[in-house]
């Protein structure tokens, strides 16, 4: 009756290219560091971390487009219009849809500038798996 | 001279053993089976080149128990050494664990203070003899985060000072259903990602059917236990013909009959006719006679609804569970017409809320009563809310061919 034992999501954190990250204090941003290794051990610990991954700011970042005939469109940057762009994410696989939730609360809090609370929206998607057994 | 895969299975039965042996003797679950994996790793790399030892029970004791002293001394607080001198004062490598120690070692695994989920891995690792890396590759995940999940259960069981012993005759039935409800989630993770790109997982059903065979034999008694093997069986003998050539869902109605597995299915039945007449029911066993029914049809047409309909209603009273309101509902469509299907889903909502299931059921039954615009709503609903692609394709390639359908009408009534 149940369905699949464990559900794997991606928990992805965005990063606005407004946020003035290089302003905040340096005790700040350690703070800000130690809550998300803090989230990180915790996930290795309890074997729920599948895989987790920093990406290079947009200044490295290519978008290729490509009619599989000619040479492929290569352009820096992200999309323009893009005002949050992808900085990272988790894969996680865990016992239910609202452990994913609490993982992402837990992330959203982490410290801003002066140990307030950054806020951050953070976005998480099931990842497809297997049909359930009533087939 | 014995090939890899003999030894294999050898080890896989003896693990169990070997490892209730050691609680047995020294107590510490958590640590006894770390010590018996390694023993088993030893044994599979010697083995298929050195021959079998004389006593290969009493060989993985000896070397599960030299490797058990070995992780205790490296221990840092090395807390245990004393009483471990004086266990080992006692210890024989001839030790045969009893039956009931092996059930004992199984209701440890499915202990409730363990979640079904962290009891699944230490389940088919302790019990099942799998090592951490194939039960990784079975869930898909690294094997470092196995590893993990895995010594927190153990952690779990040891900081709850679990008992080693068999339960008692109060908490008897609630345990056995705890047992068999692992047993149950293995089976279907297994069976469930047979299709698609998983097909590895499918092992695990195999694991499953092999664990319960050997709860069946320690148990002989317990009709829930046959109920659980003959229900795996029934559903496990649909599974060549779940699938088209490209992965795809085969819903069951449309599914090839000849393909299944004629074997399994009489396997099954027998069981359950067995064990039919005893004491009461379960819902094991009347999920295994809803599979029965369907697995005795010769066509999906000559399917006994009526019948399927009656169980789903006992089970519906048994377990309360909205899913089973939603199976008995396509049952009710089938008897009665999707009229009444449909009414059975009415306050459905609430309890299967955004679930895709009531969607996809809902578009079917409005199919079924010729509604074709409301079914392509509810299909393509479903097909956003669910999480497997194999059913998301099922459930959009629905929308697609009602529409097509759709729009031939239209072309042919325009001049």
């Amino acid at each position: 009756m149940t369905g699949a034992t464990r559900m794997k999501y991606l928990i992805m954190m965005t990063h606005s290219p407004d946020d003035p990250v290089q302003d905040w204090s340096p005790e700040d941003v350690t703070a800000s560091w130690k809550h998300m290794q803090q989230i990180h051990q915790e996930l290795t610990e309890a074997g729920e971390l599948v895989a987790a991954e920093k990406l290079a700011g947009p200044e490295a970042t290519k978008i290729v487009a490509s009619d599989g005939v000619s040479a492929p469109v290569i352009t820096d940057g992200v999309y323009p219009e893009a005002k949050e762009l992808l900085a990272g994410f988790w894969m996680v696989d865990v016992d239910s849809h609202e452990r994913a939730i609490e993982i992402a609360a837990r992330t959203s809090a982490a410290p801003g500038p002066g140990g307030a609370p950054t806020r951050k929206p953070i976005v998480v998607r099931p990842i497809m798996d297997a049909p359930p057994p009533e087939w | 001279m014995s090939t890899g895969a003999d030894v294999e299975g050898l080890l896989r039965d003896l693990a169990p053993q070997v490892l209730t042996v050691l609680v047995r003797r020294y107590g510490d679950f958590a640590d006894a089976e770390d010590a018996v994996q390694e023993a088993l790793l030893a044994a599979a790399t010697q083995w298929p080149d050195q021959g079998l030892p004389r006593n290969p029970r009493g060989w993985l004791v000896t070397v599960a128990a030299r490797r058990l002293t070995d992780i205790w001394r490296s221990e840092a607080a090395r807390r245990h050494r004393e009483d471990l001198a004086a266990a080992l004062g006692s210890a024989t490598p001839t030790d045969v664990p009893d039956k009931d120690d092996s059930l004992a070692l199984l209701f440890l695994c499915c202990h409730p203070v363990l979640s079904p989920r962290s009891a699944i891995p230490l389940t088919l690792r302790a019990i099942g003899g799998l090592t951490t890396a194939e039960i990784a590759t079975a869930f898909l995940v690294p094997e470092d985060t196995m590893a993990k999940r895995i010594s927190r259960a153990k952690q779990h069981i040891r900081i709850s000072h679990v008992p080693f012993r068999m339960p008692s005759s109060d908490e008897w039935t609630s345990r056995l259903r705890i047992v068999l409800h692992v047993l149950y989630l293995i089976f279907n993770e297994g069976y469930a990602a047979s299709s698609g790109p998983h097909v590895a997982r499918t092992d695990l059903s195999n694991e499953a059917i092999r664990l319960a065979r050997a709860l069946r034999l320690a148990l002989p008694d317990e009709p829930e236990v046959t109920g659980l093997l003959a229900l795996m069986l029934l559903t496990d003998a649909r599974r060549p013909a779940r699938t088209g050539p490209h992965g795809e869902l085969v819903p069951l109605a449309e599914q090839d009959r000849t393909r299944w597995d004629r074997a399994l299915i009489g396997e099954g039945i027998a069981l359950l006719t067995a064990v039919l007449p005893r004491r009461a029911v379960g819902e094991y066993q009347l999920q295994a006679a809803i599979a029965a029914i369907h697995d005795e049809a010769v066509t999906a047409e000559q399917t006994d609804w009526p019948q399927i309909l009656a169980l789903y209603g006992l089970l519906e009273r048994m377990t309360g569970n909205p899913m089973v309101t939603l199976n008995r509902a396509i049952a009710l469509a089938m008897v009665d017409g999707p009229a009444a299907g449909l009414a059975a889903l009415e306050g459905l909502a609430t309890r299967l809320p955004g679930h895709h299931r009531l969607d996809a059921v809902r578009a079917h039954l409005l199919e079924m009563a010729g509604d074709p615009d409301g079914a392509i709503t509810h299909y393509l609903l479903a097909a956003g809310r669910t999480t497997s692609l194999a059913e998301r394709e099922y459930l959009t390639g629905n929308a697609a061919r009602l529409r097509g359908r759709r729009l031939m009408r239209t072309d042919r009534s325009t001049p």
